[in-house]
């Protein structure tokens, strides 16, 4: 009971920040779609369901979030294999970078892949307008969630228990089959869910890549309302999207669970070098397939950065960063982009970790079914469209205080999004502690205080590091709810980006490129400097 | 647990306004007015302007860029009566009935206002005032043209020959702003009757369509500097000439795109008080600044187009790479409302489908 009622307190705050900057903006604006001129009409819903060209809307995006994920699978299982069980000169850094793309603004995949699958293609490829480049950008941006969630438990696993059926004559297929695969099954499910969810939910990649013809209920949603203010549709769709994505984290709920048995059975990771002209090349060609999923494009903004007017290479775009040139649309340099963005991102870090976690602690206290639905409520801010959202503060916010125009606005909807993610890396953790070792402690004669700085202290401390810094890069490249409500004289570097982008002449062009970069390799580094501090516990079996 | 989320809601708010009443504070040291513009991502104007318009009158401009031009029309919409901001910069004719018709704007006639050209008053009672115009054309690469030895188009006709098969890349007029643009364009070349003949013709002669600017310009046309695309002609501004000269690096004499006449659509744009605002008499004053020699002279090397008023002096770069276009094609503001979403479907389904 005392339990319960903690875990009550716990959730206060994060539940009060959700409703406040998520909940109500959402509600506020889908029942301003839904409310007639004279009460509620639902009437609009039958309509819309009905209509063809929505329908083919969202089976475009079912579709291609269901072929997205299985490509992803397809090309990440084999990397999560190498990094899970094998040792490499490098691996660290490895695992740290193939984060990246992860966390990168859809702008710079985007332009990434426009620049290198185009029709100005180096290789010759131009998939501008088809599929195919939908799914490889979605490969691209949600390979690490595979490799991280499999990864995880799979460097955990003894592989004793595979060399066992090795020696009892299974062929390695055979063992990996019937061993391995088995025990790996809900992380794979539960990564592959969460992929669909990205997928599904995509936006900046099928605005960009997709062509005209191609959009998915993410993009329709966008248009409907900032385009059309077609609020009735617009409402209509979101609740679609928000009820797919519903089902779609229970079925993940129930995957995670399954999971929750079998990471139990954790054990210290057993990597080695590689063995055998078989494994080796195994391993040379994971490298070889890393490089060119996840290393070309990131190598193309690299090169375009210092591409310069007459088509040789040069410095003059990275120059430009200093000013705040005439006619770039920008009212600051974007250096100082750099530094609002990692204000703002600071701030956006303390509001998530502090909030998430208390929502962690909550989570890992309480048990049962009400905990696992608030769960997956606080993941619901990833199936919502950037621009319900956006809109929603616009009609939400103005009362009692006018926060619509305040710059504080920015920080705050950045940890609405690096909230899920917070709560996602500390949860498991908070939860892997064994109440035995605080019962232990109390026989000893340690006061609850002692037991808690010298038990969970230290696991605390790490997991909040983590979690920071991964809310910290998520901050960093956060675009779709930012670019709602930034104001001009405070942008940050994504939307910075995005304006350089849509201006004329090659030097805007080329500071895009080399802005894009610099927030690389910022988020990078970010990464970098979580994985150090990322012990065997935390973040096993987390998506991040 | 009520308790609890009841008092941090108190906290929160709080918190919110410690921040909001310390930025009312240093106002109110200094007994000023701060304005808000609510303007679109395209906004630009050199330091020192609105500097020059608060010295000048003591009043504060705080600028809010909340997306492309209909995006903002649209946000100023949906808060009428209740505006986030107190002016809004950057409606054009596209969306002008539109905003009218929702009692948007609080009427003004802005002192200034004989200055500028009777074509490019946006409305008789001044809710809207007229600031700039730019215009949407067909550009083309230079040394294309010159290098595969065929004549450059003068017309829109001339686009459907097979000579041009392949050469040209638009925007999707579905979230393109310039691609509306040119399909407006279209329709006032060859009229409601005769648009979608062409388009026809033009998708058998393999028009590429994108979703912006950014790609086709950047991306696909092969004239700009920055791009490396294949098409020689593309729907872009009057001014993308200019704006290569300037941004080239190292810097060159001659643009390297030129500007087809005869395929120009114009779009005015304007400024307006947004009804509701608190500050009424301080929004007359920064409408008024806007149509300042000091503001209209700012406009071309920032923003990339025309200043409404006729009696200022233009840049030389402009002077000399800018296209001035002796015939535009324009559709009234109560037609582009009337038919803007039909217009797109049927395009949609010509082109796309």
């Amino acid at each position: 009971m005392i339990r319960r009622r903690w875990a009550a307190a716990l959730l206060g705050p994060p539940v009060a920040f959700l409703t406040v900057f998520f909940a109500w903006p959402v509600a506020n604006i889908v029942g301003e779609g839904l409310r007639g001129d004279s009460g509620w009409d639902l009437s609009g819903v039958g309509a819309v369901l009905g209509d063809p060209a929505l329908r083919q809307v969202a089976w475009f995006t079912l579709w291609q979030a269901a072929a997205s994920t299985v490509l992803t699978l397809l090309v990440a299982l084999p990397a999560a294999h190498v990094l899970a069980r094998l040792e490499f000169p490098g691996r660290r850094l490895l695992q740290a970078l193939i984060v990246v793309p992860f966390v990168l603004p859809t702008v710079v995949v985007g332009a990434a892949f426009v620049a290198l699958l185009g029709p100005s293609s180096p290789v010759g490829i131009d998939l501008q307008g088809r599929v195919g480049g939908i799914l490889l950008a979605h490969a691209f941006f949600n390979h690490a969630v595979v490799v991280r969630t499999v990864g995880g438990l799979w460097e955990g696993l003894d592989p004793r228990t595979e060399e066992a059926a090795r020696m009892l004559g299974a062929s390695r297929w055979q063992a990996f089959r019937t061993v391995t695969l088995p025990t790996l099954r809900p992380a794979i499910a539960s990564a592959a869910a969460i992929t669909f969810l990205f997928s599904f939910t995509s936006f900046g990649v099928v605005r960009i890549l997709g062509g005209s013809s191609r959009t998915t209920l993410e993009v329709e949603i966008y248009r409907q309302t900032a385009d059309l203010l077609d609020l009735p549709v617009a409402s209509v769709l979101a609740l679609l999207q928000l009820t797919a994505v519903g089902a779609m984290l229970v079925v993940q709920d129930r995957l995670e669970r399954r999971r929750g048995r079998t990471a139990a059975a954790l054990r210290p990771s057993a990597r080695r070098a590689p063995r055998g002209p078989g494994e080796r090349a195994w391993l040379v060609g994971n490298l070889v397939a890393l490089a060119v999923l996840l290393g070309t494009p990131l190598a193309t903004l690299l090169e375009r950065s210092f591409r310069t007017t007459d088509g040789g290479h040069g410095l003059a775009a990275w120059r430009a960063l200093g000013e705040a040139s005439r006619g770039s649309g920008l009212f600051v340099a974007p250096v100082d982009a750099v530094a609002n963005s990692l204000r703002f991102a600071v701030v956006a870090t303390v509001v998530a970790v502090t909030l998430g976690g208390l929502a962690a602690a909550a989570l890992a206290r309480a048990g049962g079914r009400a905990a696992r639905l608030l769960d997956a409520i606080l993941l619901l801010p990833l199936g919502t469209s950037a621009v319900t959202v956006g809109f929603g503060f616009l009609i939400a916010l103005d009362e009692p205080i006018d926060l619509r125009a305040s710059p504080v606005l920015v920080p705050l909807a950045q940890a609405v999004v690096a909230l899920p993610f917070v709560v996602r890396t500390m949860t498991p953790v908070l939860r892997s502690i064994d109440p035995r070792l605080h019962e232990a402690a109390a026989v000893l004669g340690a006061s609850p205080g002692r037991a808690w700085r010298a038990i969970d202290l230290p696991i605390v401390r790490r997991a909040v590091l983590v979690a920071a810094g991964f809310a910290f890069a998520i901050s960093l490249g956060e675009f779709g709810a930012t670019t709602v409500i930034a104001r001009a004289d405070a942008p940050t570097v994504p939307v910075t980006i995005a304006r350089l982008l849509g201006r004329p002449g090659p030097l805007n062009t080329g500071q895009a490129f080399a802005l894009s970069v610099v927030l690389m390799v910022l988020t990078a580094s970010a990464v970098l400097v979580v994985d150090r501090w990322r012990s065997r516990t935390v973040g096993r079996g987390g998506w991040v | 647990m009520t308790t609890i989320t009841r008092s941090l809601l108190t906290s929160l708010v709080l918190c919110a306004a410690l921040t909001a009443c310390g930025d009312d504070a240093d106002t109110a040291a200094d007994d000023a007015v701060t304005l808000r513009l609510l303007t679109h991502d395209s906004f630009a104007v050199s330091d020192g302007v609105l500097e020059a318009f608060t010295t000048e009158t003591g009043i504060e401009v705080e600028l809010l860029q909340g997306g492309d031009a209909g995006t903002v029309v649209n946000q100023a919409i949906l808060t009428q009566g209740n505006p986030q901001a107190d002016v809004l910069f950057g409606i054009d004719s596209t969306f002008l009935t539109r905003a009218l018709d929702a009692d948007l704007f609080v009427p003004h006639q802005a002192a200034g206002l004989d200055a500028v050209d009777d074509d490019l008053r946006l409305d008789e009672e001044g809710r809207v005032t007229p600031i700039d115009y730019g215009d949407v054309c067909l550009n083309y690469d230079k040394a294309f043209f010159a290098g595969a030895g065929i004549p450059v188009p003068t017309s829109l006709e001339d686009l459907v020959d097979p000579m041009y098969a392949d050469l040209l890349v638009v925007q999707n007029p579905a979230t393109s702003s310039p691609g509306l643009a040119f399909l407006l364009a279209s329709i006032g070349a060859f009229g409601e009757d005769g648009w979608e003949a062409w388009w026809s013709d033009l998708r058998a002669n393999g028009v590429q369509v994108v979703d912006g600017w950014e790609e086709a310009y950047n991306t696909a046309f092969s004239g700009g500097g920055a791009s490396e695309g294949t098409r020689p002609l593309v729907v872009s501004y009057a001014s993308s000439p200019p704006a290569e000269v300037l941004y080239a690096d190292p810097p060159i004499d001659e643009s390297p795109i030129g500007v087809i006449d005869a395929s120009c659509y114009r779009q005015v744009e304007g400024a307006g008080i947004l009804a509701g605002t608190p500050h009424e008499e301080e929004a007359r004053e920064l409408v008024d600044f806007l149509l300042s020699e000091r503001f209209q002279a700012d406009v071309p090397l920032s923003m990339f187009v025309f200043p409404a008023r006729s009696d200022v002096e233009l840049p030389e770069v402009f002077v000399e790479h800018a296209a001035r276009p002796s015939e535009v094609f324009e559709l009234p503001s109560e037609d582009i409302e009337a038919n803007r979403e039909d217009w797109i479907d049927r395009w949609t389904d010509l082109v796309l489908r």
